[in-house]
């Protein structure tokens, strides 16, 4: 595999910004040591943060302007989405991925911008509303490289969240490495009425730490990452996140095939009595500053990063069928001069706004520390049911070219199925 | 940076909205209902009561809407626009025709604010305005109304005929849409100011209607009714380019207020419901996925869903307006919105609550009827996703009609 230096990536794709941001400042070049051990996560007790990343200040007004770093980080995804990303997609969607794709993706080190600078990222604040700019701009490429190249940091944030001070610097600084690392969350189980406060993977003490069994399914880049953070059921506890490594004997893992998302590799894990050590507990022995370990949290801000994938591919639809329904003619005009057909785009814009700013409300809201729990079930339960009715809608305005795999909206209207359906995947 | 959250200087203000909603409007809700035409006495106190509120920098009722004023700052505001939608929802929480027949607060009054020039401002101060638009045969196509005006020495003089003027008779002014050369189209409308005892206008019926009956809907006849020169608002001149988007303005601000009418009256009905079904044992407390809960939780949840999507919608449009961005689209999607959801709430509600929601001892029968007709004036739902598509896909209302 070619790896461009990163100039030439900058050159090529005009990632510039980001590029100067993240790349030239040299954070790849930061950690090494995790990579010479057996395990890139070994303990590395010397880069323990002094502090917590802080939390942004909110502001006193009602207000939907970007920061200029978020616009700036916009316009630079935005970019990546509709150059490389959709130039990927269609054969990511059958599980090909394009290794010049996986590089630029690499180089882009999104990694760096959730993780704090005494680990070897850049970040100095912890911003879901961050977060689910990006993972909307990214959405825009493509749900399922979105999802892919997301999962990582979907550990990393509950990371940032709940896990000890030494535990974040044994974990974090690997992602911030010269190699890629792959990790995701799961939390999902294979039956119909699965709830994700009620978790039928069990983690029993063991003495020395903790044994886990049980099942997990749509597990992202479950055969790639190195590295999973498993929710679980801890006898007499309640549900608790544990760090379990992909080699840990009795872990099971196997691909699966999907309606969609073909590029996020989703796929199940098997837990067969994996045993980990009592340091896998995420949060679990408190430094103090810790905060205790929140299940709830954890999975609200993980419904705000799948209502964040919604938002940008239901814009990718929105974006496409304007196009294409201006273009295409029909009893001797364009079909958009329909009321029909026009009135049924005007719908998609106002819905997807309104999934936009109950989105947005609910990640604004987990920032500044409010409660969001309400806020979030709402913006789930509007990007459930209007993003799949724009996906839907995608394929139809298109008529019989929507169904055939020459326009992206079939796999948008697959992958927006998803919404409402995965857990807990992409923890903003 | 984002933040969705009302800050706390409007909030104390909306707090005072919601108080005279609740203590005001609520207890002769049902009264007026049943009373309809019969004018609202009690709605007298309100006059010094808002005026006190505007002396404070707020904004009660649809005509104080378009009141926002130029400010040279880069500084984001949240002003007027948004004042006005945070205190119609709470208002039409209270009743939505009470607050349509607030004293001094008629649409006209907002058409004014928007295009009126200083000394019409003072002329015609303290005095409720009406706005006469439709006729029998000019609903949505605004721009073939039949009313004339002609120009006869110093006096307009104005004939016609309209119909669904809101405060109709009980307005001191009636704002009056009428062309002043029919050949030359939409850019020869203007409107003018007609106070209601000129001779030759007449109040020809009150209209009985399905719901926002405590408000006065009146059919009007202009029978060479004459007014001064200067009661025309606007320009005289006939601007082929910009003639009749000049007296569409007014509705680029109105139409936030209208979703917020929608948004009051669904919340209303919404939290009523959550009452009654919590007297019956249904928790809708967000403590379970809609899909582990009973059918009813769901349903409120989806509702509620649905009215945030249309607040959040509403405080968009209106933060625009309040920060100088032109948001003609986002006006019409909060109302577009709002329209739909508020009716589909509404009657929703009724259906959650069986026969309480039905009978007359309870609100919930006459929000389902009060709430259709947000989805109706000042642009209907498919004339607000008209707007909608046809900035979206570039057209012209040649292209897309």
């Amino acid at each position: 595999m070619r790896r461009l230096s990163d100039s030439e990536l900058a050159e090529r794709t005009g990632l510039r910004t980001l590029a100067n941001r993240l790349l030239y400042q040299g954070v790849r070049a930061g950690v090494s040591a995790g990579q010479q051990a057996r395990s890139r996560f070994a303990a590395a007790r010397e880069l323990i943060p002094t502090e917590r990343l802080a939390r942004p200040e909110p502001p006193a007004a009602f207000d939907l302007t970007l920061t200029e770093e978020q616009a700036l980080m916009r316009e630079t995804l935005r970019r990546f989405a509709l150059d490389t990303m959709r130039a990927a997609a269609p054969a990511a969607d059958r599980g090909a991925l394009d290794p010049d794709y996986l590089a630029q993706l690499s180089d882009l080190a999104l990694e760096t911008v959730a993780i704090p600078e005494a680990l070897g990222g850049v970040a100095i604040e912890r911003s879901p509303v961050a977060n689910v700019l990006i993972a909307e701009d990214l959405a825009y490429g493509d749900m399922g490289l979105a999802l892919a190249a997301l999962a990582p940091l979907g550990l990393i944030h509950a990371l940032s969240e709940f896990a000890t001070r030494e535990q974040m610097s044994r974990y974090l600084p690997a992602f911030t490495g010269d190699a890629h690392v792959d990790a995701a969350l799961a939390l999902h189980e294979p039956h119909a009425r699965f709830d994700a406060h009620r978790l039928a993977t069990v983690a029993v003490r063991d003495g020395v730490g903790y044994r886990l069994r049980g099942a997990k399914c749509l597990v992202p880049l479950v055969e790639r990452a190195e590295l999973f953070g498993v929710f679980a059921e801890l006898a007499g506890e309640g549900p608790r996140l544990f760090l379990v490594e992909a080699e840990a004997p009795g872990l099971r893992r196997v691909a699966g095939g999907h309606m969609g998302l073909g590029a996020a590799g989703l796929g199940r894990l098997e837990l067969e009595g994996v045993h980990v050590d009592a340091s896998a507990l995420v949060g679990g022995s408190s430094d103090g500053d810790t905060p205790a370990y929140d299940h709830a949290r954890a999975i609200d801000l993980a419904r705000l990063g799948l209502c964040a994938l919604a938002l940008g591919t239901a814009q990718a639809v929105l974006d496409h069928v304007t196009r294409y329904c201006n273009d295409r003619v029909a009893f001797g005009e364009p079909v958009s001069h329909r009321q029909a057909v026009a009135f049924a785009i005007a719908d998609i814009a106002i819905e997807l706004e309104g999934m936009r700013l109950l989105t947005y409300r609910a990640a604004s809201r987990a920032e500044r520390g409010d409660s969001f729990h309400r806020e979030a079930a709402l913006a789930r339960i509007q990007c459930a049911e209007k993003g799949m009715q724009i996906g839907s809608q995608g394929v139809q305005l298109l008529g019989g070219h929507g169904f055939v795999c020459e326009h992206p909206v079939e796999r948008w209207y697959r992958q927006l199925r998803a919404i409402a359906v995965l857990e807990g995947a992409l923890l903003v | 940076m984002i933040n969705l959250e009302i800050p706390r200087k409007l909030k104390a203000v909306a707090d005072m909205a919601h108080e005279i909603g609740a203590s005001l409007f609520r207890p002769i809700s049902r009264k007026y209902d049943r009373a309809e035409h019969e004018y609202p006495v009690e709605l007298d106190a309100l006059r010094s009561i808002l005026s006190g509120m505007e002396d404070g920098g707020a904004t009660v009722g649809a005509g104080s809407i378009a009141r926002a004023e130029a400010s040279g700052e880069k500084k984001i505001r949240n002003g007027k626009n948004m004042a006005t939608v945070l205190n119609v929802i709470e208002l039409c929480w209270g009743d939505l025709g009470l607050m349509l027949t607030i004293p001094g607060q008629g649409l006209g009054n907002a058409a004014m604010a928007a295009v009126a020039t200083a000394e019409q401002k003072q002329r015609f101060a303290g005095k409720w305005a009406a706005m006469a638009i439709t006729e029998p045969d000019a609903g949505s196509d605004s721009a073939s109304i039949k009313t004339t005006a002609r120009l006869e020495g110093d006096r307009w003089v104005l004939n016609g005929e309209k119909i669904f003027v809101t405060c109709g008779a009980r307005a001191d002014l009636i704002v009056v849409w009428a062309s002043i050369d029919p050949s030359r189209g939409r850019a020869a409308i203007k409107s003018f100011v007609v106070p209601r005892d000129t001779p030759g206008l007449t109040v020809t019926r009150l209209d009985h209607k399905m719901g926002i009956r405590a408000s006065d809907t009146a059919a009007i006849s202009l029978v060479d009714c004459e007014i001064p020169r200067e009661n025309l608002l606007g320009s005289e001149e006939i601007n082929t380019r910009k003639g009749f988007a000049g007296v569409m303005q007014t509705f680029d601000n109105t139409r936030p207020s209208v979703a917020a009418m929608a948004i009051g009256v669904a919340r209303a009905a919404l939290e009523r419901t959550r009452e009654l079904l919590a007297a019956e044992g249904v928790r809708a407390d967000y403590r379970r996925d809609p899909w582990e809960s009973d059918a009813r939780a769901a349903e409120l949840y989806r509702m509620e869903a649905e009215l945030e999507a249309a607040r959040l919608l509403a405080l968009k449009a209106a933060w625009m307006a309040d920060n100088r961005m032109p948001n003609s689209t986002e006006a019409s999607m909060a109302k577009a919105k709002a329209g739909r959801v508020g009716t589909e709430i509404t009657l929703r509600c009724v259906e959650l609550c069986g026969a309480l929601g039905y009978g007359d001892d309870e609100l919930l029968e006459k929000w389902a009827r009060d709430a259709k007709i947000c989805d109706i004036f000042e642009g209907t739902q498919q004339i607000q996703l008209l707007i909608i598509a046809r900035r979206l896909l570039g057209k012209t209302s040649r292209e897309l009609r």
